[in-house]
């Protein structure tokens, strides 16, 4: 399992992914693609959930990306599905070196409260805003890939899906080297005890901060990928329901690890698929009973599933000295 | 010689209650002072004073000749005070080694690294070396949640030595700890916090610790210093045994 997680496997992980996509069935392409694009974005929550917190409005950073790509094509015919990626990226970042600062300020209900308020604050502003299509939003062209048009509906498909996986992959790879890294660690210290993190001289509000930036970035690019899928961008990518599901996909995968929110969102959209297949009438009853499900057996999340085993493996044999110790009155 | 810490005039309330009452203390660099009193007399008030948690209503705190009675926790621990908690503050879900890396990594004067593995091998030795000062070497890898009160008081003591302090102030280091364990834990601690750390505060409640260790002792009480000196006039002053140890020595 241990190599697995080496950067170089993983980026063969993804290359392997990518290849799949060649023998899989079409409709599974768009459902991967749409897996992938929400992996990306629960990843960043998944990243600030490691100090903490939790953001119920990550869709103010998936509108930014999307948006912000969706304008720069229509005005300047930028169709290229890496550079929407990077400018959503880049978009959702940007926003997020503005707010990120500030709100890192706050914690727990008060943090996640202000997220949501400011995503909705955008969404008001959106459905106002006409010149940005309202309500209905508006249409935006064809993804490109260097230079070439991919006219052919399965080939455009698995364009979309390769881009995807790629950017989501690439994204996993940077938060588990992220994860393992001084910053990384120093996110759990900030979960665990804040108050003790700055009486060792270093600023919790900082490091909620950098998480809170990075979880933009995803946020923005997965806004990007969102768009090049549906042709379409509207407000909804701003409203809280669409920020609630990313939070779903985290809770499901729980913070310990990457790949576990790439299981989760794929184990999410099957689940959503087939049952809205099988029983159009009832599929949110199964959905919800799947969350429950998941939250009541793995309340760490499936990443707890192998991430538990590795720490119990970890134990020494000899006794701790001082164990001998009584407990202090606490 | 500019001492260590310097602080004149301070005064905290809460509300009716004085915890700080005009206190005037000067701690030259290598001593050992203990601070001494009764709950509520005003001991832990005066750590969190000096490290920057509580905010004086008046007066001064100098840290080598640097007032520091504005600065936040953070700053107070960048300028050079540490210090360690009567309840111990850890990371819980890590392991000792890992609380002590995380100590390690503040003390940097760079900007932590997106990149650089928290466990890189000159990071992870410098942590073994503090735990086993502290004779907790055998526990690094064991998350603290499952460790022993004590052993937690350690991890903490070694998470407040990261940073070499100039000033290490300990809260109640042997509380929790075994009658049979406690001279040799302070033992440890002592050595271990010599080599860094010349001057220590320690807050105590065991006379028998105080007497051992201590060069100073100051007995608090009311927010006021009832009596300050060497360990064995202090204790033997009439007031001290009154209101402090009821006779304790």
């Amino acid at each position: 399992m241990k190599i697995l997680s080496h950067p170089a496997a993983m980026l063969g992980i993804v290359l392997g992914f990518v290849l799949l996509g060649r023998v899989l069935p079409a409709w599974t392409l768009s459902l991967a693609t749409v897996a992938a694009s929400n992996s990306l974005i629960a990843l960043g929550i998944v990243v600030l959930a490691r100090t903490g917190n939790v953001s119920f409005g990550q869709g103010l950073f998936y509108a930014a990306g999307g948006y912000g790509v969706a304008l720069i094509a229509n005005s300047w015919g930028l169709t290229d599905a890496v550079a929407q990626v990077m400018i959503g990226a880049v978009c959702g970042g940007l926003l997020g070196l503005v707010i990120g600062p500030l709100i890192s300020r706050y914690t727990g209900i008060f943090f996640g409260m202000l997220t949501l308020a400011l995503s909705m604050v955008l969404y008001g502003a959106l459905v106002k805003t006409t010149a940005l299509g309202g309500s209905d939003g508006f249409n935006v062209g064809r993804p490109t890939l260097f230079g070439n048009v991919f006219t052919d509906p399965r080939e455009a498909d698995f364009m979309l899906y390769s881009v995807s996986v790629i950017a989501t992959g690439l994204a996993g790879v940077a938060a588990t080297v992220y994860f393992r890294s001084e910053l990384g660690l120093m996110s759990l210290a900030v979960r665990a005890n804040n108050l003790r993190v700055e009486y060792l001289g270093i600023s919790a509000n900082r490091i909620v901060a950098i998480n809170f930036v990075i979880a933009a970035v995803f946020a923005g690019a997965s806004g990007a990928l969102s768009l090049m899928a549906q042709r379409h961008i509207d407000p909804q990518f701003a409203y809280w329901t669409t920020s609630g599901e990313f939070v779903f996909v985290a809770i499901l995968a729980g913070y310990q690890s990457v790949a576990a929110v790439f299981v989760a969102s794929l184990a999410l959209e099957l689940v959503r698929s087939f049952s809205n297949l099988y029983l159009p009438n009832t599929w949110q009853l199964v959905l919800g009973a799947f969350l429950l499900a998941v939250i009541l057996f793995l309340p760490l999340g499936i990443g707890s599933l192998w991430t538990s085993t590795k720490r119990k493996g970890s134990e020494p044999d000899a006794p701790a000295p001082g164990a001998t110790v009584t407990e202090p009155a606490e | 010689m500019t001492p260590v810490l310097a602080v004149e005039g301070l005064n905290k309330r809460f509300g009716a209650v004085v915890a700080a009452d005009n206190l005037n203390i000067t701690i030259p660099a290598g001593q050992k002072v203990s601070l001494i009193g009764s709950n509520g007399a005003g001991k832990t008030t005066f750590v969190n004073l000096v490290t920057g948690y509580l905010k004086p209503d008046s007066g001064k705190i100098e840290l080598e000749g640097r007032a520091i009675g504005k600065q936040s926790p953070r700053d107070v621990a960048r300028l050079g005070i540490s210090r360690s908690f009567q309840i111990p503050q850890l990371f819980i879900e890590l392991t000792a080694a890992e609380n002590v890396i995380v100590a390690i990594s503040g003390t940097k004067a760079s900007p932590l690294s997106f990149t650089s593995p928290a466990e890189a091998q000159n990071r992870r030795e410098q942590a073994l070396v503090l735990l086993d000062r502290l004779g907790l070497r055998a526990t690094a890898d064991r998350p603290v949640s499952e460790l022993a009160g004590g052993v937690r008081k350690l991890v903490d003591i070694a998470m407040a030595m990261a940073r070499r302090p100039h000033l290490l102030l300990l809260d109640e280091p042997t509380s929790g700890v075994s009658a049979e364990e406690k001279f040799s834990t302070m033992d440890r601690v002592i050595q271990a916090v010599t080599q860094d750390a010349g001057t220590i505060v320690f807050v105590e409640h065991d006379m028998d610790i105080v007497t051992r260790y201590a060069d100073r002792v100051l007995a608090f009480y009311s927010g006021r210093i009832l009596s300050d000196g060497h360990p064995d006039t202090v204790l033997k002053d009439a007031d001290v045994r009154r209101y402090v140890t009821g006779g304790a020595r």
